[in-house]
């Protein structure tokens, strides 16, 4: 396997209401890539694009060629993938495979997605298509059910009264907030309370409005190459050093492990093992916080607190950039935006910047980071995770 | 290879409040929903038997959200019951008015009914789905 360096990157300001078309966002994040890493896009031999719902929200199917094609990339390989809320993920980690093997030496990773357009109701609708249609739907299954399910459970089975796992919910979510008020690409960039959170609308028990990410348009885009072209054009790459990737089924089916998900922690061990390190050489991470819940979930099964204690952790602040492990410094799903194709993207972003050392301008700068990990979930069970290093 | 127990045949039978599972002659383990293989040992043998429909609540939750073209539902009640057969499964509880049910519902015995969900654009027909009434 050969070295596989992230060069340039380009990321959107997250928002509602993007003017742009994805295939528009995607050029203009996919050139900002291009050109940072000193390249043209005569020097790009494939592309590996992260969409999701582009067919529900702009009636467009195979965006990646039409993306391709805008931004001058004529008639190169490209491909998408979908995996839901880890659409982008999975898409940075097939181009690493990709270099890896030797296949390309240069290719662009871009993620795109636009729903704010869609309405709540709609958004809900599609989002829910990443749960099982057949069997648990026509319950009304949609996302934020799936984590307040897993929320109650949580709640349940380590024990904790209710209310004090509310309140540490609540922690999570204002220091997402808190975070991304620094961050000039967040989409909600203001501060929240405890009580802001806790007198919020409920979306489904015990989930309110400030425990739930919002629905975002935006796009990222890196390029990633081998050692011998980084060492030639790029001064400061960070190499990805390790890649998982693990699926499960319907939520109900995975009732022996539940609220853990083991594909989480199949495929970050997988991506700990390529890297030859373990949750403690971690130095930053961003993980898939769709809900304040997930947070608590995801950073227990990335082996960095003991299960049910994550959100002990978060009220200690043992998750803020002087922490123990800094979490979601970029504002996270919560408050940069959650805007799904372009997520796991947005997600290396900014821990790439971390590891460049280029958030200290912002108040955000995890002091002599070296190791950043990456943690997406896609419906009920993609799951994917990147070990970037300098 | 035969796919034993097809969603047409589990919908058509959870219509009338049958509720079909299948049994793994490799394990013995209960899958329910239907999959083509044992959800616990992913054998191949395996049998359609019907099952109770009596379990107990594990989880819930009562939404106050819906998607689109759900909203005369609002707000709902969705709980996963762990079935005595093994298995867990989704429905949701019809017993309670939604905004009173509490976190103390978890434990609770429950048996299984079903309605019809009419569906939509994108479900390709109408959908029974399981519905849950307290039994203890």
């Amino acid at each position: 396997m050969r070295k596989v360096a992230v060069l340039g990157m380009g990321h959107s300001e997250f928002c509602f209401n993007s003017p742009l078309t994805v295939v528009e966002m995607l050029a203009q994040v996919s050139l900002d890539a291009i050109t940072s890493s000193n390249l043209t896009t005569k020097d790009i031999q494939a592309a590996f694009i992260g969409n999701c719902l582009t067919i529900m929200s702009e009636g467009q199917a195979t965006i990646q060629q039409f993306a391709v094609n805008d931004m001058g990339c004529l008639n190169i390989p490209a491909l998408r993938y979908e995996g839901a809320c880890a659409s982008g993920t999975i898409a940075v980690r097939e181009a690493f495979l990709h270099v890896a093997a030797g296949h390309y030496d240069v290719v662009l990773v871009a993620g795109a997605e636009k729903v704010t357009a869609l309405g709540t109701p709609l958004a809900t609708r599609c989002f829910s298509m990443a749960g099982d249609s057949r069997y648990e739907f026509p319950s009304g299954y949609t996302f934020p059910a799936a984590f307040a399910l897993l929320a109650h459970l949580y709640a349940s089975h380590y024990n904790i009264p209710l209310p004090k796992l509310k309140e540490q919910m609540a922690h999570v979510s204002v220091q997402s907030h808190h975070y991304a008020s620094k961050n000039p690409l967040a989409q909600l960039r203001f501060e929240i309370t405890v009580e802001d959170v806790l007198n919020s609308f409920m979306v489904s028990t015990p989930l309110q409005l400030h425990d739930c990410c919002p629905f975002t348009d935006g796009a990222a885009a890196v390029v990633l190459a081998t050692e011998e072209v980084a060492k030639k054009i790029y001064d400061k790459p960070c190499w990805i050093t390790g890649v998982g990737l693990a699926t499960s089924g319907k939520l109900s089916s995975q009732y022996r492990w539940l609220p853990r998900i083991r594909a989480r922690e199949i495929s970050v061990q997988q991506a700990y093992k390529m890297a030859g390190i373990g949750p403690e050489d971690v130095d930053v991470c961003e993980l898939h916080d769709c809900f304040s819940i997930a947070s608590l979930i995801a950073a227990e099964s990335l082996g960095f607190f003991e299960f049910g204690t994550a959100g002990e952790a978060w009220m200690k602040g043992e998750t803020r950039i002087e922490g123990k492990i800094p979490i979601n410094i970029s504002g996270g799903l919560k408050a940069k935006g959650h805007p799904v194709g372009a997520t796991g993207i947005s997600q290396l972003y900014h821990i790439c910047k971390q590891l460049r050392n280029e958030m200290v301008d912002y108040g955000l700068q995890v002091e002599g980071a070296r190791t950043g990990l990456v943690d997406t979930l896609g419906g009920d069970g993609c799951l994917c995770h990147l070990v970037v290093q300098v | 290879m035969e796919y034993r127990l097809p969603f047409k045949e589990y919908n058509k039978a959870l219509r009338k409040g049958k509720l079909l599972g299948l049994r793994c002659n490799s394990c013995g383990a209960i899958t329910c929903p239907p999959k083509m293989s044992c959800q616990e040992c992913s054998g191949l043998d395996l049998e359609i038997v019907e099952l109770s429909g009596k379990g107990s609540i594990v989880t819930f939750t009562t939404s106050y959200v819906a998607p689109q073209g759900r909203e005369n539902e609002l707000p709902f009640t969705i709980v996963m019951v762990q079935l005595d057969e093994g298995p867990w499964i989704m429905g949701n509880l019809i017993d309670m008015e939604p905004e009173k049910i509490t976190f103390d519902i978890i434990g609770r015995r429950v048996k299984l009914g079903s309605r019809v969900y009419p569906g939509d654009m994108f479900s390709g027909g109408a959908l029974a789905r399981p519905v849950f009434s307290f039994d203890d």
